[in-house]
């Protein structure tokens, strides 16, 4: 491919999804991104002056000075998540980096740029953090991040927020974050990364689960994939290990959750499972609530079958599936009570992001509903407030698009 | 209405030129000395598909026992990858690599002397 094509050809990489958003009026109503990403390794040497465990620090500071600090401390995944070099978010050299959360106004261009009005961000390589051997090395990490965040970031913006990282690996410390943090400025929640072998439902997190309840704010698990667990590595392409391993351990986690009756013990506990679409939940609705029917005396803590609570969780919309037949997307959307549970997320700038459009664009959905999912239902989850511009209300929807998305 | 392209010179083998055409921005292509033109939209989510790599399609070397060899990039196959999600299209036809019943928006593309021209 040249790099010359023409006058027209030097357009940032969001031009088409900014041109989609005006066509799509997106603008009449409030749209909030329940998982953006940054990168954290570009703002790491802000982050890095945070760690307060001295030894950890230390070796921060010297991985720095060789340039490798995020192998010296942060778990690494394989795997070629930009097709060799065909997904892209920057067209040439000299493009600016997208996903820079200290450029605050760069940051914040991107999101415009996407349509969204409030972002909740989560960082990158810190998805693999639950793999480290050493619990101090995550609470230290986590704890320096949560400051750096809430310090340099969340208080210079009205629209950035988060669900603060949580080093479940030590409850205590866990424990410890939410009480420390709850009430700070963009907090909208706190997450617990999904890849990591602690069983949730164990005794230990019981008075983290309290206190996230007596928080109000909702508990979110966030998967990734990892080409080293033990099943996974029999495939040799990352399309068999990504398309399975986001969901796999969402699926282990909420077992344990629904099945230990952690929803019965803590009802006011909101629990949101993100970024594996959402073919995955009826699977899982069905395949429960079959053994539950057989084996109810190993859910003792259980008042209803385990669909019921699973229908009371939220799910983030991100990557959406893409099946032949829209109707079998309809269907899943009845069943997991869609407008009122699920949380529309880009997931950008990662390599299978979604835009607005897909949720907007869906010939089911009433302008009711798709506004609620792309907006209303986090605003409420998330305690934000509708930003000043609605106010005076939301216009009516009009015929819009320009028949590139999904119709069948 | 038809909107100049370029020199017909400029536009070498396997390369683009973007145009913009009243509201729809196209890309224009040379590939197998044949001129192709298409909206800049993924059928997927919109993306700036002609924005995109240029590379052979990926294909499998069999063995005569149906063993995997190698692979390599088609000669033959030429693929458009839309930069946002990796979305594949063949560059003659536009037609989509992993679901053929789906193509990109196909535009006309005319030669006056040595100007190309796109149709809209």
């Amino acid at each position: 491919m040249s790099p010359d094509m023409g006058p027209n050809g030097n357009q940032g990489v969001l031009a088409n999804a900014e041109r989609q958003a005006a066509e799509r009026g997106l603008d009449r109503f409030p749209i909030v991104d329940a998982d953006a990403h940054h990168y954290e390794m570009q703002s790491w040497g802000s982050i890095v002056k945070y760690i307060e465990h001295p030894t950890t620090r230390r070796r921060a500071e010297e991985g720095m000075k060789l340039g490798a600090g995020r192998f010296q401390l942060l778990p690494h995944q394989l795997g070629d998540q930009q097709v060799a070099g065909r997904i892209k978010r920057r067209f040439t050299p000299q493009d600016p980096y997208e996903g820079v959360l200290h450029e605050i106004d760069r940051f914040q261009r991107e999101m415009s740029q996407l349509g969204v009005d409030y972002s909740v961000v989560f960082p990158t390589l810190m998805l693999n953090l639950g793999l480290h051997p050493q619990a101090e090395v995550e609470s230290a990490i986590a704890w320096a991040y949560a400051r750096w965040i809430t310090e340099e970031v969340l208080n210079r913006s009205e629209t950035i927020k988060t669900m603060l990282y949580i080093p479940f690996n030590d409850p205590d410390m866990s424990l410890k974050m939410v009480e420390t943090f709850t009430g700070k400025p963009g907090v909208v929640g706190f997450m617990v990364t999904s890849l990591r072998y602690q069983p949730v439902h164990h005794n230990r997190y019981m008075k983290f689960y309290r206190a996230v309840e007596e928080s109000g704010l909702p508990l979110a698990f966030h998967p990734v994939y990892n080409w080293s667990e033990r099943s996974l590595e029999q495939f040799d392409r990352f399309i068999g290990v990504h398309s399975l391993g986001f969901p796999l351990y969402n699926m282990i986690h909420l077992t344990n959750v629904v099945i230990h009756a952690i929803p019965e013990r803590f009802p006011r506990l909101k629990f949101i499972w993100m970024e594996c679409g959402v073919a995955w939940i009826p699977f899982l609705m069905f395949r429960l609530d079959n053994e539950y029917m057989m084996r109810p005396s190993e859910a003792p803590g259980l008042k209803k079958k385990p669909s019921e609570y699973m229908r009371e969780f939220f799910y983030t919309s991100q990557p959406l599936e893409w099946p032949d037949n829209l109707n079998h997307l309809a269907y899943i959307f009845e069943m997991i009570h869609a407008e009122t549970q699920l949380l529309y997320a880009s997931d950008y700038p990662h390599w299978d992001f979604d835009l607005p459009s897909r949720i907007y664009d869906l010939p089911f959905l009433t302008e009711k509903a798709k506004r609620r999912i792309l907006g209303r239902n986090s605003l409420e989850l998330f305690h934000l407030p509708v930003p000043e511009k609605y106010s005076s209300g939301e216009p009516e929807a009009t015929t819009v698009g320009d028949g590139f998305s999904q119709k069948k | 209405m038809d909107y100049l392209v370029c020199k017909e010179g400029e536009l070498r083998e396997r390369s683009c030129r973007l145009v913009q055409a009243g509201d729809v921005q196209i890309g224009v292509f040379r590939v197998k000395g044949k001129l192709v033109a298409y909206a800049n939209n993924c059928i997927h989510q919109g993306g700036p598909v002609c924005q995109g790599e240029i590379l052979g399609k990926v294909e499998e070397v069999l063995g005569t026992d149906k063993t995997i060899i190698s692979e390599r990039f088609s000669e033959n196959e030429i693929h458009l990858v839309c930069p946002w999600h990796g979305w594949e299209y063949n560059l003659e036809t536009g037609e989509c690599a992993a679901d053929r019943r789906l193509r990109l928006r196909p535009y006309p593309v005319v030669l006056r002397g040595d100007e190309v021209y796109v149709k809209v």
